[in-house]
């Protein structure tokens, strides 16, 4: 859990289209300082007297901490619903109330070892400045991105200087390899001798980028994706089961323990079609004829 | 600046405003945002015997104004809570109002008098029994749809707390009559009441044509249901007004997001008011309420929170 965590009324700098996105700078005091990659913000939608009461949280894309304006935090956002079609159609100057940064940021090897970034559509938005932060600590590190389509694919050109290479898949062949992810995956981190493989999207892309990782022997830290309401751990609403150190499965939440996991802890076997079982041997799982 | 503090079958509190139940975990996580200490009362998670995985996820539907949710009375079971975040929030120098559920009316008895044995007791100003989560499997755990069940809990709890301290029964407002349960919970012994915990709802995800919470059904939470609370502690207090109700403090909660808000349901009879559902939105909600309550209690001329209590019975347009 991030210490360093402030609530602050934030100014809107910038927001451009990104293929299907919204790439959005915002002036936060004090969010951007303490940050690393893989931490995220919550931000407010509607104003003080929306109806839409949840915040939404996006990954940090980057932070400038002491920019012209003060520190910034850029996020990518992809419009699907009320809230982020709010945030998406804010204006240079409009006020959007930030909290952050929170969660657990990717950990870091303690030496320079080969690594692997994987993003799955927007989801890649962390790991170029992951990349930068490997690189800087002398690591190897190649990209695998990949989308349904090309549209969907964020941040190739970025990932080109990032990275020492990038590989590119597509569901549909429009950019790159058509396939998925981990139809690559295995090579890269075979030829690289990647001793961890960096991974942001859809749960089913963890999943498989966890196996792939795993059978090449790397270890896999993945952030998750699971609705939050609150962002700061007192909702409850944002839990998956992870296996702890103790071998206990518990039911844990994204935003304070989370939202990077290792992989090899995640209970993959209990997640799946939108829905996050609690495994019969899960620390107070529900026993027969209650709960 | 007036006078804000309250009092609630004799416990004193500074404010009147406390956070809600299940809306601010252990109090850890809202400490980086303002001290809790300057809350009326912290009031916890609901904290069962045993530990407890809550329910799969979905667990959280948004609704307009509002949200579901389906956590399920996920907790660390009492001993881990006293052994942690009770004696974390005494360090605190907080005032804590204990939530307690069992899944039988001796479990309820079996949790308070781990909670009472406990080293960090002197920080708690009340127990609340929550009578009344909708978000089990087991609906029959809802003990406040029945008079009978919930005069059976109260009147362990009760029994089992040391009478210098109040019981508080949390009531759903998902009954027909609620001033039949009120009637119930204080006639076993309850101090006080607090009103209104979740309404039960389904929302229906409209892509994948199925209930959006993995639990099907969850509770209703939220400013969209600050008036039915304010409808509930006003039916109880005109019945506690008009002698037909034994007389007794009545905490509110429900939609509360701004210093109005509260205003509100004080007005309607409450002599202390919890934030919940707004603390998701603004994680400094139950301090801001605080301060926009003052404000509201300033505006209004009056120099004691407590002549504003159910002041609203007073001052009905008559025909």
């Amino acid at each position: 859990m991030s210490s360093g965590v402030v609530q602050v009324t934030g100014e809107l700098i910038a927001n451009r289209r990104v293929g299907a996105y919204h790439h959005l700078t915002v002036v936060a005091p004090g969010v951007a300082e303490p940050a690393a990659p893989g931490q995220f913000v919550a931000l407010a939608v509607g104003g003080p007297t929306s109806a839409n009461l949840l915040r939404r949280c996006f990954s940090l894309h980057r932070v400038k901490p002491s920019g012209t304006y003060g520190g910034t935090v850029d996020v990518v956002i992809a419009a699907h619903g009320p809230g982020t079609q709010w945030l998406t159609a804010l204006r240079p100057h409009d006020a959007v109330d930030v909290v952050g940064p929170l969660g657990r940021a990717f950990p870091l090897p303690s030496e320079p070892v080969s690594c692997v970034l994987v993003g799955g559509g927007y989801g890649s938005a962390p790991l170029f400045w992951l990349a930068e932060t490997l690189r800087e600590r002398g690591c190897h590190v190649e990209m695998v991105l990949g989308a349904a389509s090309e549209d969907r694919l964020f941040g190739v050109v970025e990932g080109r200087r990032a990275a020492d290479a990038v590989h590119v898949t597509t569901d549909d062949g429009s950019a790159g390899r058509k396939g998925w992810v981990s139809d690559v995956l295995g090579e890269v981190v075979e030829r690289t001798a990647a001793g961890v493989v960096y991974a942001c999207g859809p749960m089913a892309m963890l999943r498989s980028v966890t196996e792939v990782a795993q059978a090449h022997g790397a270890v896999a830290q993945v952030a998750v994706e699971e609705s939050m309401a609150c962002g700061i751990g007192v909702c409850m609403t944002c839990v998956l089961p992870v296996t702890g150190a103790d071998g206990l499965t518990r039911m844990v939440r994204s935003c304070v323990e989370g939202p990077v996991f290792r992989g090899d802890r995640v209970r993959w076997d209990a997640i799946g079609d939108g829905i996050s079982r609690v495994p019969d041997d899960a620390v107070g799982a529900p026993r027969p004829g209650g709960h | 600046m007036a006078d804000m503090s309250t009092t609630l079958a004799g416990a004193s509190l500074p404010n009147p405003v406390m956070t809600a139940s299940g809306c601010a975990a252990g109090g850890k996580e809202l400490q980086r945002f303002f001290p809790v200490s300057e809350l009326g009362a912290f009031v916890t998670k609901t904290v069962m015997r045993d530990p407890r995985s809550g329910r799969p996820t979905p667990r959280m539907a948004e609704t307009p104004s509002g949200m579901l949710n389906s956590i399920g009375l996920q907790g660390p079971g009492i001993d881990a809570f006293c052994e942690q975040d009770l004696a974390w929030l005494q360090a605190q120098g907080a005032r804590v109002l204990v939530s307690v559920a069992g899944n039988t009316a001796e479990e309820f008895g079996e949790v308070v008098e781990r909670l009472v044995a406990s080293p960090a007791w002197e920080c708690v100003v009340g127990v609340e029994a929550n009578i009344s989560c909708p978000n089990v499997a087991n609906r029959g755990l809802v003990f406040a749809c029945d008079p009978v069940s919930s005069e059976r809990v109260v009147r362990i709890v009760r029994g089992r707390v040391p009478a210098s301290v109040p019981v508080f029964a949390k009531l759903t407002p998902d009954v027909t009559d609620i001033v039949a349960i009120a009637a119930a919970a204080l006639g076993a012994g309850a101090s006080g009441l607090t009103m209104v915990n979740t309404l039960l709802g389904i929302v229906i995800d409209t892509d994948r044509l199925r209930p959006q919470l993995a639990g099907v059904t969850g509770g209703l939470s939220g400013p969209a249901v600050r008036p039915v609370a304010v409808r509930a502690i006003w039916q109880v207090t005109a019945a506690m007004r008009a002698g037909t109700l034994a007389s007794a403090p009545v905490i509110g909660v429900g939609g509360v997001r701004t210093g109005r808000d509260a205003l509100e349901l004080v007005a309607a009879g409450a002599s202390a008011v919890q934030v919940g559902t707004s603390t998701f939105n603004d994680p400094s909600a139950p301090r801001r309420v605080l301060t926009e309550l003052e404000a509201e209690i300033d505006r209004h001329g009056f120099d004691r929170f407590a002549d504003v209590v159910g002041i609203a019975h007073e001052r009905m347009a008559r025909p």
